[in-house]
């Protein structure tokens, strides 16, 4: 409907910064992947009778059970009637009671109040001071948002100065989590990708974010250094040392850290314990601890709680100019963040206890949680580390092993041929044939002529397993076929 | 001891940057930031709120005041002044977020089986899984089967409809598509004056223009075309028109468009080329008698193909007003209408950003497109509590309409629809001299005093715009019908007071 002429002057007047963002390689693979469960649920024949999508680190559509104390707490603070009863532990309860009492009238219905809810944000500040071994947090430097996401696009709209020239430039990590690249395009910033070293377990070197620094000369200029750690989708979890080089490279080179850590529960080696900027900034001590200004990021949407679709995350914010934080504060209050998201933060991080009626259950489930992260992690790297032309670096952390493919050329060829990338090829060959789903790393971003899968490893036991068995006879057959 | 000495150490850091870290040193300041943050406000939640939090607090530490309690009635948040929940609603949500809850048999069938179809579409049965960022797709086919049968069967397609965090995401995201061009051709928006500040705000926010078409105060806040056309006829000298934003039931000035005027509205955007927005969050909050809601839709489509298939419109609605009150849940929707398949295509680009509308928050509307039908358990009650919040909605409209008009210098209008009355304050020239010199807007300086005296927290006129000279407060009617009234006379004796104070 409607006149040609009239539609493309308006598909002419849109924001430019839009088209800009790379389309998703992996919409037209989500779409097919919805279409193929539609096709299967009104009984279409396949080979096999259910759809497995693994693309997206979402531990509940994985088949990963929410925690029960979680639900538990929520459920009470919707239907505060549940209270009355005795079938829900009494921690649960109390729990429940508190939190509402921090909403206004009581209900978890009403506003936040701008910034988030005060007792929450106190909360978070005694979390990270726990996790930090006692380095303080104040109340005035958290924002609890809806997401992590939220609070990420608000500070880069911050930073972002599309008013000069040349245009602000994010130094951001590749492979990275795309819809970070997404924010810092549609907000008219310039990414400038800085590679990580995948034969080192896809590690952050120095010498390539001078590298990616120096490539920016003239075209943009840099002034955000986005880092993610536990790395999204590479796996890797930062040494202290390797915190403390990037941390004296924002520094001297005058750049704004915005810290992504929202996995920082997830990490499945004893060796690699994740330590936050935060800390170490602070253990770096004057004058880097007073100077070097930071977003740190954490969210409920990973760890054992997973829980994407509730929306709650915080960002904290280090040796940022205060005027510039009074002006942060109007951005937030525009739009309220979800009550629920700012609950489930306060049942993240502060679980029940030892003594506490829930907290066995809560041990149980967080303990299986865990062991099926590294029971997972452990057979990816042995089912796939063992097969010809697909090899996986170690992953340390995070939500997701990304797979390199070591494609023959007829495949690649044929991948042209298609109209397709070789790896967006492959993951489309992998659906249509077995119903399986994965990411194609292109959708990250990946050295030139390198190609990689991506799969989720925050699945239960048996959905890995099927994983592993889909995509290993599908491998070996597209190998044979192509070589 | 080295934790001691860490600990002394921070003290004397102060995270807070305000130990006298020089300015200069900072990589990030306020002149190198993306200037347009500047000159972003949001008055409901501005200063004035700041203050009344302040107090709250002294009054928690036991500073004595000429009040007991600040009541504030600056924001539409209907369960913070007492509004109770839906039963029914909260029931599903509850069994939603603990499916074990299905088997206690407390709960009532049909709301079982609302969680129960709300939990198939979700990945891996849980709220908690991302849904896909349009919305998860039921409930997208629940929300335009409720807009056919509100719109007397006028078709919807799901695929025009986008779940959003509240109305207010969805505006933004439309604003944020629109917005582009430099200088002469820099896109300028269309806005009601008074409007709520979301609009200026996301305008500020994203460097468009913006343009004010005034209602007229002297006939209950009336929409005028010729008003339009003034308004952009002027805006075209300095920038490129292309959006044209409405609030059916107004908000702050609680009008409920007549269809008349709805039709002149929609002609004009037909003849000025521009994209409708229609932001309709307050559809079930019309109490005026004689007063009727109709969507810009539904007209739209009954004035025939030569408009409903040309005029490019997007609709908005939220779960955070009418009966609900959920503002914290996050739910609402647009319904796009003719939009170009390719900008439409940008569009489904954009709200990827921000991945998925809170999943809780898509469960809460489509309970509010879906409720009980009358042969359901959950009917009869669920009807009576709606029924009982509307009214006293009405009532409280009403009830502060006739207190207002009874106090010199007050002049109210008719509360029609909506949650707020907006009322005309004359303030004497000695008082508007003082807050000129204080450096605030006059109306600030009232609402500042009457905060300081009485503990009613209002927002100022001007912070939701006004014809110059002219002075207003914004005031929510929802405190419960006793607190009100007490609400209403305090502000009838400041009034009087401010008056003598300053005459």
């Amino acid at each position: 409907p409607g006149s040609s002429t009239r539609s493309m002057s308006l598909l002419r007047g849109i924001n430019p910064n839009l088209r800009n963002i790379r389309n998703s390689e992996l919409a037209p693979l989500g779409m097919r992947a919805w279409q193929i469960k539609d096709e299967l649920r009104q009984g279409a024949r396949k080979p096999y009778k259910e759809l497995i999508d693994v693309s997206s680190a979402d531990p509940h559509r994985a088949g990963v059970k929410p925690l029960s104390f979680v639900r538990q707490v929520l459920a009470v603070c919707y239907y505060p009637q549940l209270a009355k009863s005795d079938k829900l532990p009494a921690d649960v309860r109390q729990r429940a009671q508190r939190l509402l009492g921090t909403c206004a009238g009581g209900s978890a219905g009403s506003y936040c109040p701008a910034g988030g809810i005060p007792e929450i944000i106190d909360i978070v500040c005694e979390f990270i001071s726990r996790r930090d071994d006692g380095v303080p947090s104040y109340p005035e430097n958290i924002f609890i948002t809806s997401g992590a996401q939220r609070a990420f696009v608000e500070i880069l709209n911050i930073l972002v100065n599309t008013l000069r020239s040349p245009i602000t430039g994010v130094l951001t990590p590749c492979p990275s989590y795309p819809p970070g690249n997404m924010a810092v395009v549609m907000l008219g910033g310039a990414v400038v990708p800085y590679y990580l070293d995948e034969e080192q377990g896809w590690e952050l070197k120095i010498d390539e974010l001078h590298r990616a620094l120096e490539s920016a000369k003239g075209v943009c200029d840099p002034t955000v250094l986005y880092v993610i750690n536990p790395g999204n989708p590479t796996g890797h979890v930062q040494s202290r040392k390797s915190i403390e080089e990037v941390i004296r490279f924002a520094s001297e080179k005058r750049l704004f850290l915005m810290v992504d850590e929202v996995y920082q529960d997830s990490v499945f080696e004893q060796e690699s314990r994740f330590v936050s900027y935060k800390k170490v900034l602070a253990e770096m001590g004057p004058p880097l601890s007073h100077t070097v200004e930071m977003a740190s990021f954490h969210s409920v949407s990973k760890g054992f709680i997973g829980e994407c679709g509730l929306r709650g995350g915080y960002v904290e914010l280090v040796n940022v100019d205060p005027s510039v934080m009074r002006n942060l504060y109007t951005l937030m209050s525009r739009d309220a963040s979800t009550t629920t998201g700012q609950l489930a933060l306060d049942l993240m991080i502060n679980p029940p206890q030892p003594g506490d009626p829930s907290y066995p259950l809560q041990l149980r489930e967080t303990q299986y949680i865990r062991a099926t992260w590294v029971q997972n992690v452990k057979r990816v790297l042995e089912v796939l580390n063992s097969l010809p032309g697909i090899s996986c670096q170690p992953v340390k952390g995070g939500g997701y092993a990304l797979p390199r493919l070591h494609l023959p050329p007829g495949a690649i060829q044929k991948a042209k041929e298609v109209g397709m990338l070789p790896d967006y090829f492959y993951c489309s060959r992998l659906l249509e044939e077995t119903e399986l789903c994965v990411g194609a790393g292109s959708e990250n971003g990946q050295r030139e002529s390198t190609y990689h899968i991506r799969l989720c490893i925050t699945t239960s036991v048996d959905t890995m397993e099927e994983v592993l068995r889909r995509l290993t006879s599908f491998h070996i057959q597209f190998m044979k076929d192509f070589s | 001891v080295y934790f001691t000495f860490l600990y002394f150490r921070y003290h004397s850091i102060s995270w807070d940057g305000m130990n006298g870290v020089p300015h200069r040193g900072k990589v990030l300041t306020v002149d190198n930031m993306n200037p347009n943050v500047k000159r972003v406000e949001y008055a409901v939640r501005g200063p004035i709120v700041q203050r009344a939090v302040q107090i709250e607090k002294e009054l928690k530490e036991g500073v004595k005041k000429p009040f007991t309690e600040v009541i504030k009635a600056n924001i539409g948040d209907a369960h913070a002044m007492g509004q109770k929940p839906i039963t029914f609603l909260r029931q599903v949500l509850a069994l939603c977020s603990y499916p074990e809850l299905l088997n206690d048999n407390k709960f009532p069938e049909d709301a079982k089986n609302r969680a129960q179809r709300i939990l198939q579409a979700c990945g891996g049965h849980s709220i908690g899984a991302y849904s896909a960022s349009q919305g998860i797709e039921c409930i997208r086919q629940d929300v335009s089967r409720y807009i056919e049968k509100r719109d007397g069967g006028i078709p919807s397609n799901p695929d025009n409809i986008f779940l959003s965090a509240g109305a207010s995401d969805a505006i933004t995201t439309m604003l944020k598509l629109q917005v582009s061009g430099e200088g002469r051709n820099r896109t300028g928006v269309m806005i009601p004056i008074p409007q709520y500040p979301l609009y200026s705000a996301a305008l500020a926010d994203l460097g468009g223009i913006q343009i004010n078409y005034y209602l007229d105060e002297d006939r209950c806040w009336a929409l005028d075309v010729t008003e339009l056309r003034r308004a952009v006829t002027a805006a075209r000298q300095h920038c490129n028109p292309r959006v044209l934003c409405i609030i059916n039931p107004g908000n702050p000035t609680g009008q409920v468009q007549s269809r008349q005027c709805i039709e002149d509205v929609i002609r004009f955007a037909k003849e000025e080329h521009l994209f409708l927005m229609a932001d309709e969050v307050y559809q079930d909050n019309v109490y005026a008698e004689g007063c009727k809601f109709h969507s810009f839709k539904k007209v739209l489509f009954e004035m025939g193909p030569e408009y409903s298939s040309t005029v490019e419109m997007a609709s908005f609605h939220s779960t955070s007003k009418c009966y609900m009150g959920e503002c914290g849940f996050r739910g609402g929707y647009m319904e796009v209408i003719n939009l170009d398949p390719e900008v439409k295509a940008q569009l489904i680009k954009l709200v990827s950003v921000r991945l998925c509308p809170p999943v809780t928050g898509q469960a809460l509307l489509d309970l509010v497109v879906n409720p009980p039908q009358p042969d359901e358990p959950s009917y009869t009650t669920f009807i009576k509590e709606r029924t009982a919040v509307l009214a006293a909605l009405a009532e409280k409209a009403r009830l502060t309409e006739e207190v207002f008009n009874t106090v010199p210098g007050i002049r109210c209008n008719p509360v029609q629809g909506a949650m707020y009355t907006f009322p005309c304050i004359t303030l004497p020239q000695k008082a508007i001299s003082q807050a000129k010199e204080k450096g605030l807007a006059p109306d600030m300086f009232y609402c500042m005093k009457l905060l300081e005296e009485m503990g009613i927290c209002l927002v100022p006129g001007s912070g939701f715009g006004q014809r110059e000279g002219t002075h207003h407060f914004r005031m929510t009617i929802l405190p419960p019908t006793e607190k009100l009234k007490i609400m209403l006379d305090k502000i009838r004796e400041f009034h009087q007071k401010f008056t003598q104070e300053f005459s």
